[in-house]
């Protein structure tokens, strides 16, 4: 917070609020609407990767993480194989 | 061949009955055959805000389940040539209708009218499928706070999955004022949140509760700015490019005029 905004208090609008806590809200929401959502994903990730290494699919953990400031998606997938003369 | 749109929101209280009231009276003075559907069943307000109230005979559920030929419970507005209204049943609840009669239904209305307005009930369950299984295009209403544009948010999504796609935003009550000072969102917010098309911008209005009070619709009124952008909105439904109305803050020049001579 600069300066004059301490010395003037500018408090926060009240629709950049709004537009935050939608900002959230709407990422918790559209990620639990359906639960294909993180199957999709996984599946996409798969045919991704495997084109560089051979993964654990059963063992591959796909998960979206929140708390009330961010929300992230951590996926976990164990290499069984790396692939020769793709890098 | 006609086209079915529904007006919905997810949330109640956004305006979703206004709106459909408003719209399809504005395409009625266009020239157009106009139906509007009351899909609410068990909770019927389309009658009162058009002033239809007292003529109803027949409801959609007797058409659905063949009391009547849906041209007795079609009620004709005297006031507006071309405007229709098929009335919900007040007595029975929303599971006396199912999605295949409803699509069934407004399929063979089509034929007749060139353009079907389903005004849908407020939630997501089986009243929302009902509204939605027979429209060929969705509209959705919101305000300017986070609880509507939350709710319009999931609708976009159910309604994809019912394969109705590339639904237009109406956004309803701003308040141009409010906007100016950062205390509500402005269009371009919730155009970029939900990503969708605009279709139009009402202004808060207090001319909308007086003519409800009364049974008309507001575009019959030319002063009314709710009422310009529901005009707005009906051209554009029809296709046309019509650019959005300035959004007018409530101490506008005709109400300073008024104010200066003591109204």
């Amino acid at each position: 917070m600069g300066f004059f905004d301490r010395i003037f208090e500018r408090p926060t609008k009240s629709k950049d609020m709004a537009k935050e806590r939608l900002r959230l809200v709407l990422i918790h929401d559209r990620s639990s609407v359906s639960p294909q959502f993180l199957e999709m994903i996984k599946g996409d990730l798969i045919e991704v990767i495997t084109r560089y290494m051979d993964i654990d699919e059963r063992n591959m953990n796909v998960n979206l993480t929140k708390d009330e400031e961010s929300c992230s998606l951590v996926a976990s997938i164990p290499i069984i194989r790396v692939k020769r003369g793709t890098g | 061949m006609g086209e079915a749109l529904v007006i919905t929101s997810g949330k109640g209280g956004v305006g979703k009955t206004t709106t459909t009231a408003n719209v399809g009276a504005a395409l009625a003075m266009l020239g157009h055959q106009v139906l509007l559907v009351d899909a609410d069943i068990g909770l019927r307000n389309l009658d009162v805000v058009m002033g239809l109230e007292h003529r109803i005979v027949y409801d959609l559920v007797d058409v659905v389940e063949g009391l009547c030929k849906y041209r007795q419970a079609i009620i004709k507005d005297k006031r507006i040539d071309g405007l229709y209204l098929l009335p919900a049943a007040q007595t029975r609840d929303k599971t006396a209708v199912n999605p295949r009669q409803m699509r069934k239904l407004i399929g063979e209305l089509k034929d007749e009218y060139e353009y079907i307005l389903i005004d849908c009930p407020a939630g997501i369950e089986q009243g929302f499928r009902n509204a939605v299984a027979g429209a060929d295009r969705a509209v959705i209403v919101t305000t300017p706070e986070v609880a509507a544009v939350r709710d319009a948010d999931r609708i976009i999504g159910l309604l994809e999955a019912e394969d109705l796609r590339s639904p237009q935003l109406i956004i309803n009550r701003i308040r141009a004022n409010m906007v100016k000072r950062g205390d509500m969102m402005d269009i371009s917010d919730m155009i970029d949140i939900l990503a969708i098309g605009l279709l139009g911008v009402v202004p808060e209005d207090e001319y909308i509760v007086t003519s409800t009070n009364k049974g008309e619709p507001a575009v019959l009124n030319s002063v009314s700015r709710a009422g310009q952008a529901y005009r707005n909105i009906a051209r554009r439904i029809k296709g046309e490019e019509v650019p959005l109305l300035p959004l007018e803050s409530e101490e506008g020049f005709i109400k300073r005029l008024f104010k200066v001579f003591g109204r």
